[in-house]
């Protein structure tokens, strides 16, 4: 028995881990997982790059880059609230009904940036409302966010009478954060980016989040230790929402007009993107970084199936299959290291 | 049964090895096993125990190696294949439907393998009922839902027995169960093998296999020791060779009668719960070890969950060091600095596919995290090695995700986790179950210390010997109400037993 807790093997290997601080392993596999997603995006550049003289362009890249960067900032709340073991199916018309609040109100005289508050507001209650009857009702986030997708596109219709609200007397201070840039570099990629790595940051080095770890890992192993797990659920399933209330207001400032069927769909792309970033549907993993990659790297294959005049049947087969294989090369790949 | 039968062998293992990955699991492992013996596998987590079971039931498929059934090489590929050739296997992990009632439980089996297009479900409850009814008192028609742990293991068996096998497999039964229930599964064990059916029987506890079985076979490392015959060996030997060295004192030595003393650090106070526990009262020492036995159901776990306000609506006083709390949740209580450690590791104790250190620092992330809320990785890792080397924690790096470890590190990372916040009091529940021999009594002496450095430790333990060999003082459990209290000479087995199960004042027939 070896009774001397500090027995000179232990230490000296304590001592390396040390320096490599907790996060080392899991650190190593993202490293794996991110790299071979920027591998991908990558070639797929390069060869896009050979096969379409439009990929390459000032325009196709802009136009690449607004895309991703506003699904990028809900893929960050679906991220969040996937690791925390929740899902929304929600978001596109959260979305969307956040631009035709912040529409009808600007419409009705409101200032446009008051009413973007208000939308905002709004579709955080939304959010709320769903932790609500997840964390207190105890009822399945999948049918709690199934059924408010189907109720926020409903009032969307409700409120437009299903016709985009076109906004064409917003100022031009408003449709700068959709439509402007800061020397090259649209307004939207700065947003996304500061939204991205505040995060990103959080959710690596914040106590607050690493309770949302603790809660998607083992819900009841983190109620053991004190964690109130159902305010974490709440919190995550309203953050989701309240971004896709500042995803939509960006929209609307960038399309200069409200749609009411804006984002159906959008679901599955975000879910989809969290998932090849490595987040999982029963909680307890991901990253921002991973899932923004997985985002880029949906985005970049949509535009190019597009620019190689692939019909858009096609487009949503490749997208599926993407993400089909994505998840069965993860799985192999967890089963060899377990 | 002639002798001759007796000593034919049904399950000849020659050679069997599997690798995963770098981690080589069996290497060239022996093993016999003969008509109508119970045989016993020994050997500490990791030791290669399990592997070989599943190969046995065709989980896994040996990279080399033979296996002959009945004299015949076979080559089981899958459990219903195994089922096939007469081989069945209850898990220590219960694996049952919990929507589903018991009778169908048990006859799951069947009922895939029947070509009846509609399910004939009394004729289910019927035969559920017969092989229940050697078991113990459980209702066929009930939800698995409903039963209690040691309830769920006793269907799991029940299921085994329906297979019609000729080798039983059964892998830690009794972790779960009373000393009751297991003395009824002994019997049962003993009754198949007069039929001529071979149980291949796998425990930690030395007192069970040197009571029923008749050969013990010793794996370590992955690889075959010894097989002896029980009548021929003592349970030392086995243990040594478990371990591959002398373990020569299984419990520490216990309080010493000046290290006594009269300060009171926990005491609660008419303790109640509407439907689990009804006025609970009892004084925990400074330096003393307190353990709470009883029945599983008894409602041990459900007091103890009660004073941290982990469940329940809890009335009554929790009096720490002369201050009456007032917890309202588990964060309180754990804020004030008392602690639980779950019985069940995997299921609410632990973060299985998170690193040591997360683990570690779950209970207080403000003391590796600056005012702000940040986490200093430095502090976390220093803290999770500190822990670490107190608890002789043997690991491969702190990143490591705490499913890579064995139970017995696993079980030092769930107190760990406890000692992270310096507590007051830490309540220990089931703190060795599943844990190989040496970890076992490196808890032991872990408890211990905490004792000596004036933690107050109150410990629930279904293993009677456990609770007599590491506790000073203990309190007797009945159907929500303290019984009885017993310590020094008084504190055996059969004073515990009569206690948990009759009751001090009035005697019942049970």
């Amino acid at each position: 028995m070896t009774d001397d807790p500090t027995t000179p093997a232990l230490a000296e290997r304590s001592d390396q881990t040390a320096k490599r601080g907790p996060w080392s392993i899991a650190g190593r596999a993202l490293r794996m997982r991110e790299t071979g997603l920027i591998l991908i995006i990558l070639v797929l550049f390069i060869t896009m790059s050979f096969a379409s003289p439009y990929f390459l362009t000032w325009t196709n890249m802009r136009a690449m880059a607004m895309a991703f960067a506003l699904e990028g900032i809900v893929v960050v709340g679906m991220t969040i609230l996937l690791i925390s073991g929740g899902i929304d199916l929600s978001v596109g018309s959260v979305t969307a009904l956040a631009m035709v609040i912040a529409g009808l109100l600007f419409l009705n005289g409101v200032d446009p940036w008051l009413a973007s508050g208000i939308a905002i507001v709004a579709c955080t209650a939304i959010g709320a409302t769903m932790g609500f009857f997840v964390t207190k009702v105890g009822l399945h986030h999948f049918i709690v966010s199934l059924a408010v997708m189907v109720i926020a596109r409903g009032l969307c219709l409700l409120g437009t009478g299903g016709r985009p609200l076109g906004l064409f007397t917003l100022p031009e201070s408003f449709k700068f954060i959709g439509q402007g840039s800061i020397g090259v570099i649209p307004v939207v990629l700065v947003v996304f980016v500061v939204v991205v790595v505040a995060f990103d940051f959080m959710l690596r080095r914040t106590t607050m989040f690493r309770k949302v770890f603790y809660t998607g890992s083992n819900p009841r192993a983190a109620a053991y230790s004190g964690i109130r797990t159902k305010r974490v659920i709440f919190l995550t399933t309203t953050l989701c929402s309240a971004l896709c209330g500042i995803a939509g207001i960006i929209y609307m400032a960038r399309f200069g007009s409200a749609q009411p069927t804006f984002g159906i769909g959008m679901e599955l792309n975000v879910i989809a993107a969290a998932v090849i970033g490595g987040a999982s549907l029963s909680g307890g993993t991901g990253t921002i970084l991973g899932a923004i990659l997985g985002t880029i790297l949906l985005s970049v294959v949509s535009s190019s199936l597009a620019l190689l005049d692939v019909s858009v049947y096609w487009q949503d087969i490749i997208r599926g299959s993407i993400l089909l294989g994505a998840v069965t090369i993860d799985h192999y790949i967890n089963k060899r290291r377990g | 049964m002639s002798t001759d039968t007796a000593q034919e062998p049904i399950l000849q293992i020659t050679g069997l090895s599997k690798s995963f990955g770098a981690i080589r699991a069996l290497r060239g492992v022996d093993f016999e096993l003969r008509r109508g013996e119970i045989h016993a596998l020994a050997g500490e987590n990791g030791a290669g125990k399990s592997t070989l079971m599943n190969i046995i039931d065709g989980i896994f498929l040996p990279d080399s190696g033979e296996i002959r059934l009945d004299g015949q090489v076979v080559t089981i590929k899958s459990p219903a294949m195994a089922q096939k050739l007469g081989i069945g296997l209850v898990h220590q992990e219960i694996a049952l439907c919990p929507d589903v009632t018991v009778a169908e439980n048990i006859f799951m089996a069947a009922t895939n393998m029947s070509r009846a297009p509609l399910m004939d479900f009394a004729g289910l409850q019927r035969k559920a009922a017969e092989v229940l009814g050697r078991l113990g008192d459980i209702d066929p028609s009930a939800m698995v839902r409903t039963l209690s742990i040691s309830q769920q293991q006793l269907v799991e068996i029940a299921k085994a027995l329906t297979l019609d096998c000729r080798v039983l497999i059964l892998d830690e039964p009794t972790a779960a169960l009373t000393e009751r229930e297991a003395a009824i599964l002994f019997k049962i064990m003993h009754r198949l093998a007069a039929q001529g059916i071979s149980i291949i029987y796998i425990s930690h506890r030395m007192v069970e296999i040197f009571e029923n079985c008749d050969r013990v076979t010793v794996l370590r490392d992955g690889q075959f020791i010894s097989t002896l015959k029980v009548a021929d060996t003592t349970p030392r030997e086995v243990v040594s060779a478990m371990v591959g060295r002398v373990i020569d004192d299984l419990y520490p030595p216990k309080q010493r009668s000046e290290e006594r003393s009269d300060e009171i650090i926990l005491e609660v106070r008419g303790l109640t719960e509407a439907r689990r526990f009804r006025d609970v009262s009892f004084q925990l020492r400074k330096g003393e070890i307190l353990g709470l036995a009883g029945l599983i159901g008894a409602g041990r776990s459900e007091i103890v969950k009660g004073i941290c306000r982990l469940e329940g609506e809890v009335t009554g006083e929790v009096i720490l060091s002369g201050q009456t709390l007032a917890l309202e949740s588990y964060g309180d209580s754990i804020a004030q600095g008392l602690v639980y450690l779950s019985e069940d590791r995997k299921g609410d104790g632990l973060f299985l596919d998170m690193s040591i250190a997360a683990n570690v620092s779950a209970l207080r992330l403000r003391q590796i995290a600056s005012g702000a809320g940040i986490i200093d990785d430095r502090r976390e890792a220093a803290q999770a090695l500190r822990l670490g080397a107190r608890l002789n924690l043997k690991h491969g790096g702190i990143g490591q995700p705490v499913s890579h470890l064995s139970g017995g590190n696993q079980q030092k990372v769930a107190i760990a986790k406890m000692l992270s916040v310096d507590p007051k009091v830490i309540f220990l529940d089931e703190p060795t179950r599943g844990v190989d021999v040496g970890a076992k009594a490196e808890i032991h002496r872990i408890v211990r210390d905490l004792a000596r450095k004036g933690v107050g430790v109150v410990v629930i333990s279904s293993e009677l010997p456990e609770l007599i060999g590491v506790c000073d003082r203990v309190l007797v459990v009945r159907e929500g109400r303290i019984t009885g209290e017993v310590s020094g000479a008084e504190m055996t087995e059969d004073r515990i037993i009569y206690l948990a199960s009759i009751g001090s004042q009035r005697r019942q027939v049970a």
